[in-house]
C-alpha cells in the first residue's frame, strides 16, 4: 500500500478532510471516508452515471476520478440539494412526476440535471435528453425523468430555489 | 474495481513533469483527464508505477487562433471545445467530433490531448486531426518538437511521443476560404466507441473543384487511418455524385476493419462507404458549395 495523502475539500458547503490512498476513487472517498452514502456505485465502469457528483461546478463520474484529484475542490453530492429541510424543486419534480421507480440512478440523475439547470434554466426536451445522456435508468424509460426536470425548471422560474 | 496501487505526483510545471517522467522510467504515466487511463487501470490493462497528474499545471487549457493555426492546449477539456466560440463559428468538424465523444460527464474531464496521446484507433479526434492535417506539439527535456499528424500514430496504443515527452498543444492550420468539414460517427448508443466514423475536410477552388481534401477514419484499423485513395479520387476534381461515389468506395476498400461485437467486416466497410458520402456532402455544404 502506498502512502496515504490528506485530501481536503469543501463538500455541500462544509470543509472536510480525510486520508486517502492515491488509488482510492472519489466515490469511495465520499461514501466511506466522508460517510455520504447518497452517491451510488453503479456500473463502476464510467457507463451508468449513478456516481455522478459535481466537482467545481461540473458533473463528473466519481468512479473515474481519484480522491486525490479532488483535493482543494468544491464538491456537491445529492445530500447538498435539500435546504432547511425542504426538497429542491428537482427532488420535488422527481417525486411529483414519478421520475423514479427503484431509485438507484436517481442521485446521479439529480446531479446531472442540477448542473444542466444551472447552465440552462429552461432546457428544451431535446436538451434535457442530451443532458442526461450520460445517466442510465432501467426503470422509467426516461419519460418521467424528462417531465421531472421540466417541473423543476418551471418551479424554479417561479422563484423556487 | 480498485485500480492497482501507484505513487501519485503533482508537478506544477511542464519541466517538472518531464523530469518526473525521466526519473521514474517507463512505468510512469501522465494523468490528464483520466477517462481512458483510469478505466484501463481498473481492468489491469494499465499498471503505472507512478501517476504524474498534470491537471494542476496552469496554461495548458486554451483554444485560440494564433499564427495561422487554431491552437488547442493539451489539457483542454472536450466540454471546453464544445463551448468554444471560435470552434462553433469556424471549425464545425471539431465541434462535430467533440460532441460525440462519450457523454457529458466524461467530456467535463476528458482532454483533447489525452484523446490523441492515448493512441486508441477507436478515439474520435485522431481521424478529424488527420483530415485537418494537424500538428502535435510534444514537449520534452530538450524543448518542443512538432510532429505532423501523419507521423504520430504508430500502432495500437503507440504514438510517436517519447517516454519523456508530453503532448502540450495541437495545431490545426486555419482553413482557407471555401473550406468545410464534417465528422460522421455511428455508435450503438451514447458513450460507446464508434462502430465506424469518417472525418472529411476539403477546400474548393474558384471553379468549384476540390483543391485540397483530407479524409480520416475511426476504428477501422490498428491505428486511425487516412483514406489516401479516396482523397485522390476527389483531388482536383469537381465533387459530382460520381466522384463522391468513387471516393466512398475507395475509402471502404482502404479501411481495415475487424469483425467484433459491433459488427462484421462487410458491415463496417459498408458503413465507411455511407459515412464517407455523408461527410463529403456535409463538408461541401459547409464550404458554401
Amino acid at each position: 500500500m502506498t502512502k496515504k495523502e490528506v485530501v481536503k475539500l469543501k463538500i455541500n458547503g462544509k470543509d472536510r478532510e480525510a486520508l486517502a490512498e492515491p488509488r482510492l476513487l472519489l466515490v469511495h472517498f465520499i461514501r466511506e471516508a466522508l460517510g455520504l452514502t447518497g452517491t451510488h456505485v453503479g456500473c463502476d465502469t464510467s457507463n451508468c452515471g449513478a456516481c455522478t457528483v459535481i466537482v467545481n461546478g461540473k458533473p463528473v463520474k466519481s468512479c473515474t476520478m481519484f480522491a486525490v484529484q479532488a483535493d482543494g475542490a468544491e464538491v456537491m453530492t445529492v445530500e447538498g440539494l435539500i435546504k432547511d429541510g425542504a426538497l429542491h424543486p428537482l427532488q420535488e419534480g422527481f417525486k411529483e412526476e414519478h421520475g423514479l421507480q427503484c431509485g438507484f440512478c436517481t442521485p446521479g440523475m439529480l446531479m446531472s440535471t442540477y448542473a444542466l439547470l444551472q447552465k440552462n434554466a429552461a432546457p428544451k426536451e431535446e436538451e434535457i435528453r442530451w443532458g442526461i445522456s450520460g445517466n442510465l435508468c432501467r426503470c422509467t424509460g426516461y419519460q418521467n425523468i424528462v417531465k421531472a426536470v421540466q417541473y423543476a425548471s418551471k418551479k424554479m422560474a417561479q422563484g423556487g430555489k | 474495481m480498485i485500480p492497482p496501487a501507484f505513487e501519485y505526483l503533482r508537478p506544477k510545471t511542464i519541466p517538472e513533469a518531464v523530469a518526473m517522467l525521466q526519473q521514474h522510467g517507463d512505468d510512469a504515466k501522465i494523468l490528464s483527464g483520466g477517462q481512458s487511463l483510469i478505466p484501463m487501470m481498473k481492468l489491469r490493462l494499465a499498471r503505472p508505477s507512478h501517476l504524474i497528474d498534470i491537471n494542476r499545471i496552469s496554461g495548458l487549457s486554451y483554444i485560440k487562433e494564433d499564427g495561422g493555426f487554431l491552437t488547442i492546449g493539451g489539457l483542454t477539456r472536450e466540454a471546453e471545445v464544445e463551448a468554444s466560440a471560435v470552434v462553433r463559428q469556424k471549425y464545425p468538424i471539431v465541434l462535430d467530433t467533440a460532441t460525440v465523444i462519450a457523454d457529458p460527464q466524461v467530456r467535463n474531464l476528458a482532454t483533447v490531448g489525452g484523446n490523441l496521446a492515448h493512441g486508441d484507433p477507436a478515439n474520435d479526434h485522431p481521424a478529424t486531426m488527420i483530415a485537418l492535417a494537424a500538428q502535435i506539439v510534444a514537449t520534452g527535456a530538450k524543448g518542443e518538437r512538432v510532429i505532423p499528424i501523419d507521423n504520430f500514430f504508430k500502432s495500437l496504443f503507440e504514438t510517436d511521443l517519447k517516454h519523456d515527452e508530453i503532448l502540450t498543444e495541437i495545431r490545426i492550420p486555419v482553413p482557407p476560404p471555401k473550406s468545410g468539414g464534417a465528422y460522421f460517427k455511428l455508435e450503438r448508443k451514447v458513450g460507446d466507441f464508434a462502430t465506424a466514423a469518417v472525418a472529411v475536410q476539403l477546400t474548393l477552388d474558384g471553379g468549384g473543384a476540390v483543391q485540397k481534401v483530407g479524409i480520416g477514419m475511426t476504428n477501422v484499423g490498428p491505428t486511425p487511418l487516412r483514406a489516401k485513395k479516396a482523397e485522390g479520387a476527389l483531388q482536383g476534381k469537381k465533387p459530382d455524385p460520381a466522384a463522391i461515389e468513387q471516393a466512398a468506395k475507395l475509402a471502404a476498400e482502404e479501411s481495415q476493419p475487424s469483425s467484433d461485437l459491433r459488427g462484421p467486416v462487410e458491415y463496417k466497410r459498408g458503413l465507411i462507404k455511407e459515412l464517407t458520402k455523408r461527410a463529403i456532402a456535409k463538408a461541401l455544404e459547409r464550404a458554401g458549395k
